[in-house]
């Protein structure tokens, strides 16, 4: 059944999240964008009136929103759709300091366990500590090869849409579509609407991927991008590695998007050949000719379009509570005056809650913790270039500083190319692969009143300890900071 | 058969949070997830604003039995938890209106029977504003699609029919899903020729 007969658009559910946009899936003589073709190529059924059952290539699991997902499908008696397209791991409440397969906390333990049950008795492929694989979800996935362009991929987790770097049609789902995708390898679906953004230019020294996405959300705000999923395109996303895509795409949900993906190229298949589970010898070619299938026809429609020019971005932290709250370092904290009413109240409360002013100039604001790690720059070349600007040199003494990689693959390489030495000797704690600072869900929280420079994706009140403030950054920013114990530019060390 | 609750009319006092982009670590923060259950956060919604501030709606014994929320706009965003659904459910709502939701919240309280109402913006302003003194009641019918104001005043919401009636009938995504087995099943024998990925032996 084509789109093209679906004749009444279902009602809109809300004015501004979600809503629909049939004219644009098209029939074979449309141009079609990127996320229109994976949509057509999963839609299961089209009825009118009714959302789409849509199919789901790949799902992965975490201990934080699988344990209910598993007890209502045993609740119905049923079984698991298909364990082979399922992976899990464990990440977001798991310790990361050396003995971490003792888990103090009583609640997190039990989590783990039934993670670790539940994937035995479903024949789920788990990946547990120490098995050479466990790690961030989404570090873990892209890794083994198993993200894989044109796909469709949901776990219960927003940063989902990291997994969009390989195009990819990747996006955060609750607990109950987590049981939903077990049960079914399905998912109620309604088609999102899309956005281009367009990145221009070239980055300058001391600016990178991270930045590029915090400049993107600061100019549409946390809600920007509500309904639709990100096509980001450009020379200078073309020039990005495939770590640098990830960046990107991770953040899409913080400017309130779906999901973020990237058409696949050469860099792409780049990647990809000879993982775990990338496709064999034989079948490659055959893949690669069906990947390049997913990527935008020439006249293809977007619902919304942004351009950003990287030519002059100059490194970003965020100064308020949530991650659109930002500035370039060197430029101060907007006037209140100059903000919309809305935006004025929100910034206020922000700014108390940061303990800033307005006009304030971020750089040079003293900070006592200092974060490398999570989904979004917790990866192999985040780390090195986090080592480059440590080496020869000393965390400031008033600031503890933590580098967590991405996973135990991450961490393997780090000691292969000696950066674990480098982190030690500068004076950072150098730890087990997991989620660990990002979200205070674990033993790595900064404490209530401290400041913190993260290269994580949040800023939330709270959200890395009660009553902590966070700043988010590139990793060589925080590095940067962490060096001088101040937030500063890594344009200096690079 | 009946899987989750059902929702008809609902009418209570609105609470009142004009904040926009309350994010889901607002409504319940992470160091709560660790729990494998599905109940007990409701106790802890809006943790961090109440424990902060006295006069937080919540914290007010006039606000006792709401089961309004009315808040601003992008409500929900942040991470995808559904904890924040069952922390607000938990904690007796059973209807939110705002401005504007954000998607993965939109889905997941589709799920848990929580009615979410998008409501032009200056009738949400003009709620916020009178609902301030706890005595603001609000009726908010699912059949009708109206919120009807205490002065008799009745505005309209758009709600996407499908999901309508599975709110009505308290009926879950499963069983529908599964009512097209043998479509699920097609779609994958064909797919199969283009499958390059699986799991197996991770």
């Amino acid at each position: 059944m084509s789109a093209a007969a679906t004749k009444k658009a279902p009602e809109k559910a809300g004015k501004k999240s979600v809503e629909t946009a049939p004219e644009s899936s098209g029939s074979g003589a449309t141009a079609k964008n990127i996320v229109q073709k994976i949509w057509d190529a999963h839609v299961v059924t089209r009825i009118e009136g009714h959302p789409n059952v849509f199919a789901i290539d790949l799902m992965l699991l975490h201990e934080v929103t699988s344990a209910q997902a598993f007890q209502l499908i045993e609740t119905r008696g049923i079984q698991v759709f298909d364990p082979t397209r399922l992976l899990a791991t464990i990440d977001h409440s798991t310790p990361t300091r050396q003995n971490r397969w003792e888990i103090y906390d009583e609640a997190a333990r039990t989590q783990v366990e039934t993670l670790r049950s539940n994937c035995k008795k479903h024949n789920i492929p788990f990946l547990d500590f120490d098995s050479g694989k466990q790690g961030i979800v989404h570090v873990v996935g892209p890794e083994l090869g198993v993200t894989q362009p044109g796909m469709t991929i949901v776990c219960g987790d927003s940063h989902t849409s990291t997994h969009g770097a390989f195009g990819a049609l990747a996006f955060g789902v609750g607990t109950s579509e987590v049981a939903h995708v077990m049960a079914t390898g399905c998912l109620l679906q309604k088609q999102p609407q899309s956005m281009k953004v367009e990145f221009k230019g070239r980055f300058r020294r001391g600016v990178y991927a991270k930045d590029a996405i915090l400049k993107l959300i600061g100019e549409i705000g946390v809600g920007g991008a509500n309904g639709h999923v990100i096509e980001y395109v450009g020379e200078a996303v073309r020039a990005m590695s495939m770590e640098e895509r990830m960046t990107v795409c991770n953040m899409s949900i913080e400017c309130g998007a779906r999901a973020g993906l990237i058409a696949p190229d050469e860099t792409t298949f780049n990647y990809l050949k000879g993982r775990a589970h990338a496709p064999c010898a034989e079948k490659w070619d055959e893949a690669v000719e069906y990947w390049k299938s997913f990527a935008s026809d020439e006249n293809a429609k977007y619902d919304k379009s942004v351009v950003i020019d990287l030519d002059k971005l100059e490194p970003i932290v965020t100064w308020g509570t949530n991650p659109a709250q930002s500035v370039s370092l060197g430029e101060r904290i907007p006037k209140l005056e100059t903000m919309a009413a809305n935006d004025k109240a929100v910034a206020v409360r922000a700014l108390e809650y940061t303990k800033l002013k307005e006009q304030q100039v971020l750089e040079g604001t003293p900070v006592e913790w200092a974060f490398v790690g999570s989904c979004t720059n917790g990866r192999i070349e985040d780390l090195r270039i986090v080592a480059e600007i440590l080496k020869g040199r000393k965390v400031n003494p008033a600031v503890t500083m933590y580098v967590v990689p991405g996973s135990e693959a991450v961490m393997k390489r780090c000691q292969e190319e000696g950066l674990d030495e480098i982190f030690c000797a500068a004076g950072a704690d150098f730890r087990m692969p997991g989620c660990s600072m990002c979200l205070a869900m674990n033993d790595d929280q900064v404490p209530p009143g401290k400041r913190c420079i993260s290269s994580s994706n949040r800023n939330f009140v709270g959200r890395q300890g009660p009553d902590s403030i966070t700043h988010l950054a590139s990793p060589a920013t925080v590095a940067a900071s962490a060096i001088a114990g101040c937030i500063t530019s890594p344009a200096q060390y690079v | 058969m009946s899987l989750i609750p059902k929702v008809t009319t609902v009418t209570s006092k609105a609470m009142p949070v004009p904040m926009k982009d309350v994010d889901t670590d607002l409504i319940i923060p992470a160091q709560f997830l660790t729990s494998i259950s599905k109940d007990g956060y409701g106790a802890n919604v809006f943790r961090r604003l109440r424990d902060n501030d006295p006069n937080f709606p919540i914290n007010r014994k006039e606000f006792d039995g709401a089961s309004i929320l009315v808040t601003d706009s992008n409500f929900g965003c942040g991470s995808s938890r559904e904890h924040a659904v069952w922390a607000l459910t938990g904690a007796g709502f059973k209807v939110v209106i705002a401005k504007s939701f954000s998607d993965i919240f939109y889905n997941n309280s589709a799920k848990n029977a929580l009615l979410l109402v998008v409501l032009e913006d200056k009738v949400v302003d003009e709620i916020l504003q009178s609902a301030k003194n706890a005595d603001y009641e609000v009726t908010v019918d699912l059949e009708s699609q109206t919120v009807v104001l205490p002065d008799g005043r009745s505005y309209k919401f758009e709600y996407d029919q499908f999901r309508k009636h599975c709110m009505l009938n308290g009926l879950d995504d499963i069983e529908y899903i599964r009512s097209h087995t043998a479509d699920i099943q097609e779609f994958r024998n064909r797919q199969e020729q283009q499958r390059y990925m699986t799991t197996r032996g991770a």
